[in-house]
């Protein structure tokens, strides 16, 4: 990571998928530390803004730098320093766990010694050492969304994408995720989580953003605010 | 309704502009030099005298692939140009040249089996140059399926370019093939006839009069005229596009 | 900050074989599609003795190319679905070492298939088929296949009719190698002279290892957008 005061830094960023706008020109900067929680209905432009920020897919229009880097060009040195929560849980079914972790460890250049004692850290934080050798298959919704943030923390990324991290999640697994955030909070990493449940932001987030039809309708810091006057911007 | 109409003069300007003044030479050139190299191949050449007349139909059939082969090389050109510079032009010349390659190439194979039914006593044979003339056919009709088939506008581009560079090698290989599989029936006008090829000819002066002009066009002209036109058609039909996505989207 | 290119693919190849040893999904369907498809070819052309040392290297190489036909698209359905692609693209990798990763696992797999294959069609069409050069000439083509169909089944995995365009912009694409192939083949079977079969599998060398070059180049522009 280059030394600069915004860790992300977008610049009238448009992304259009054929003339379809998904982005429309947005303007964001994001400081290092910062818990950004990003709000919005289904089609407001989060998954998209997310694929940008790791580098999955190409802005069609602006600027966009990662951790000092350029987006896209420049996306291969700011890879390692990011991890990526999609929706989808981005797992092998046939691998066991543990296997699944040491795939990615292994993509993401750990050596084998220091993998192997990252692995066993990892499973033992996110409560999954009882499985750790258990299909993927075989994981409830729940856990796989536990294993997939161990994968996607195992590298020590410094900054933190999650996309939908909530669907799907009971009660219990939703309570776990918070505690998880707010520790990754703690250790100081960046932290942009997308959900479109308004009743969801996390209460580690230090901010909230709300996008709408590709714009942010709405930038605040969380503490300042009423949660009402979010829901009004967004339901706008 | 104000506003649509105005978004409709600026992205359909091209609706209502004439060709531009070297398309519209090009064209007339193209369709004089086609008038006249059918008289060449039709009158001035003299009748072969094994064959007779259904012989003038290669001064079509055999300069039919080479145009193929113009466009579809062009084709390459296009999707590599569009894979280094990401400018969609390149991928509308690919496409142009898939469709004028691939019509080509079916005069190419109708021509021929015209001539074959009289000189063969068949319409259709498997040798192996008609095979793969056939395979090179079905590689272009292949890539309009899967171009049709992808629906992100970006990817389709990228895509279809590699395509287009990677199904080139079936029209090499249609060229190359009786080095690689000698017992083809198909006969050679320049250079050596495989040694059982059937219904060859002398290429005398006057095949040569009426080849040679014949030859040039369908290399050139006609490819490049035809394709330029695909690409003016193609951008009204992007131009469309948008416009109708932007009225949807306001 | 870029994970090192060998690093990658064996740990792309790695997790492919241990999926597929815990799964044999892979495996179990492409071999029992060659034998069915060997077993169909001696039925349908009801072949006797002299018919059989006509057609055995066609059957061999249609058999082996719709056999990696199928083991592809599973494959690149396997990434697909499971979303693994989008998680392997976002790590520090490099595209080509994507594909030489994909391309060892699949060829491994039409690999075993094909060294089944071999000695169960010696012993059905009672041919010697385990000869050296003919064991060459199976690797070479397999690797050919699987380098055009990793970057083929990449592309079609992520197109709307999916599984069913794949042997459409395939099968085309592979034809200069089932036509060196197959007559590679063909004259090591009939005991031909050296010099015959080896220009063939010279040819089919040499085409492999273009495709090779030119598919690990394009393989970026089929990954993601």
């Amino acid at each position: 990571m280059r030394d600069e005061p915004a860790i992300i830094l977008a610049e009238r960023l448009s992304k259009a998928y054929g003339n379809l706008p998904a982005l429309r020109s947005l303007d964001l900067s994001v400081k290092p530390g910062e818990f950004v929680a990003l709000l919005g209905a289904n089609g407001s432009g989060k998954s998209t803004l997310l694929r940008l920020l790791s580098g999955l897919s190409k802005p069609t229009g602006g600027r966009l730098r990662v951790g000092g880097w350029e987006m896209p060009g420049e996306a291969l040195a700011v890879r390692a320093r990011i991890g990526l929560v999609a929706h989808r849980p981005l797992l092998y079914e046939n691998l066991t766990a543990r296997e699944n972790l040491d795939f990615y460890g292994a993509l993401y250049g750990i050596d084998r010694r220091e993998r192997a004692r990252r692995i066993q850290d990892s499973l033992r934080a996110f409560d999954l050492h009882k499985r750790a050798d258990s299909l993927a298959r075989t994981f409830s919704r729940g856990l796989k969304q536990r294993l997939s943030i161990a994968r996607a923390t195992l590298h020590q990324p410094d900054l933190l994408l999650l996309d939908e991290p909530y669907s799907g999640l009971d009660q219990r697994a939703v309570a776990l995720l918070d505690e998880m955030l707010a520790a990754a909070r703690a250790e100081g990493r960046t932290i942009v989580l997308s959900t479109h449940q308004l009743t969801r932001v996390p209460p580690a987030a230090d901010r909230a953003l709300v996008l709408s039809r590709g714009r942010i309708s709405f930038d605040a810091a969380i503490g300042s605010l009423d949660l009402s006057e979010i829901y009004r911007s967004a339901s706008a | 309704m104000g506003e649509i109409k105005a978004l409709a003069q600026e992205d359909l300007r091209l609706e209502t502009s004439v060709p531009p003044r070297l398309l519209r030479l090009l064209s007339l050139v193209t369709v004089l030099g086609f008038g006249g190299t059918l008289f060449l191949g039709l009158r001035a050449a003299g009748t072969d005298i094994q064959q007779g007349e259904i012989q003038r139909i290669f001064y079509i059939h055999m300069p039919s692939f080479f145009g193929a082969f113009t466009a579809f090389g062009l084709t390459v050109v296009g999707g590599a140009l569009y894979l280094a510079r990401g400018s969609e032009k390149w991928d509308r010349i690919a496409l142009a040249g898939v469709e004028v390659g691939l019509a080509f190439s079916l005069i190419n194979l109708l021509t021929g089996s015209i001539w074959a039914r009289p000189i063969w006593n068949t319409w259709w044979t498997w040798d192996p140059r008609l095979t793969s003339a056939a395979i090179m056919c079905l590689t272009y009709a292949a890539y309009l399926m899967l171009r049709a088939g992808i629906d992100d506008r970006m990817r389709r581009r990228a895509f279809m370019s590699v395509y287009g560079i990677l199904a080139f090698v079936t029209v090499l290989i249609t060229l190359f093939i009786i080095r690689v599989v000698p017992e083809t029936i198909h006969p050679v006008i320049v250079g050596a006839s495989p040694q059982n090829a059937q219904g060859g000819f002398e290429a005398t002066s006057g095949v040569v009069t009426a080849l040679i002009p014949s030859l040039l066009l369908w290399l050139t002209l006609l490819p490049i005229t035809l394709m330029w036109h695909r690409v003016r058609l193609e951008e009204r039909l992007d131009a469309l596009d948008r416009l109708k996505m932007r009225v949807l989207s306001e | 900050m870029k994970t090192p290119f060998i690093t990658c693919v064996a740990a792309i190849v790695r997790k492919d074989l241990r999926a597929e040893i815990r799964s044999r999904e892979l495996l179990s369907v492409m071999g029992l599609f060659a034998l069915l498809s060997v077993l169909l070819f001696s039925f349908a052309l009801e072949l006797d003795r002299q018919a059989r040392e006509e057609v055995v290297s066609g059957v061999l190489w249609v058999t082996l190319i719709f056999a990696s036909l199928l083991g592809l698209n599973r494959s690149m359905a396997l990434e697909r679905d499971q979303g693994g692609l989008d998680a392997i693209l976002a790590a520090p990798v490099s595209r080509a070492a994507i594909f030489v990763g994909k391309l060892l696992g699949n060829f491994v797999f039409t690999g075993i298939v094909g060294f089944v294959l071999l000695p169960l069609m010696t012993a059905l069409y009672g041919m010697n088929l385990l000869r050296a050069p003919l064991i060459l000439t199976t690797i070479i083509g397999l690797f050919g296949f699987a380098t055009v169909g990793t970057l083929l089944a990449t592309l079609t995995v992520q197109t709307r009719a999916r599984e069913a365009l794949l042997p459409i912009a395939m099968l085309p694409i592979v034809l200069p190698f089932v036509l060196t192939a197959v007559r590679a083949t063909k004259a090591i079977l009939s005991g031909a002279a050296a010099n015959e079969w080896q220009s063939a599998l010279g040819m089919l060398a040499a085409i492999t290892l273009i495709y090779f070059l030119l598919c690990l180049l394009l393989y970026e522009y089929v990954v993601g957008e």
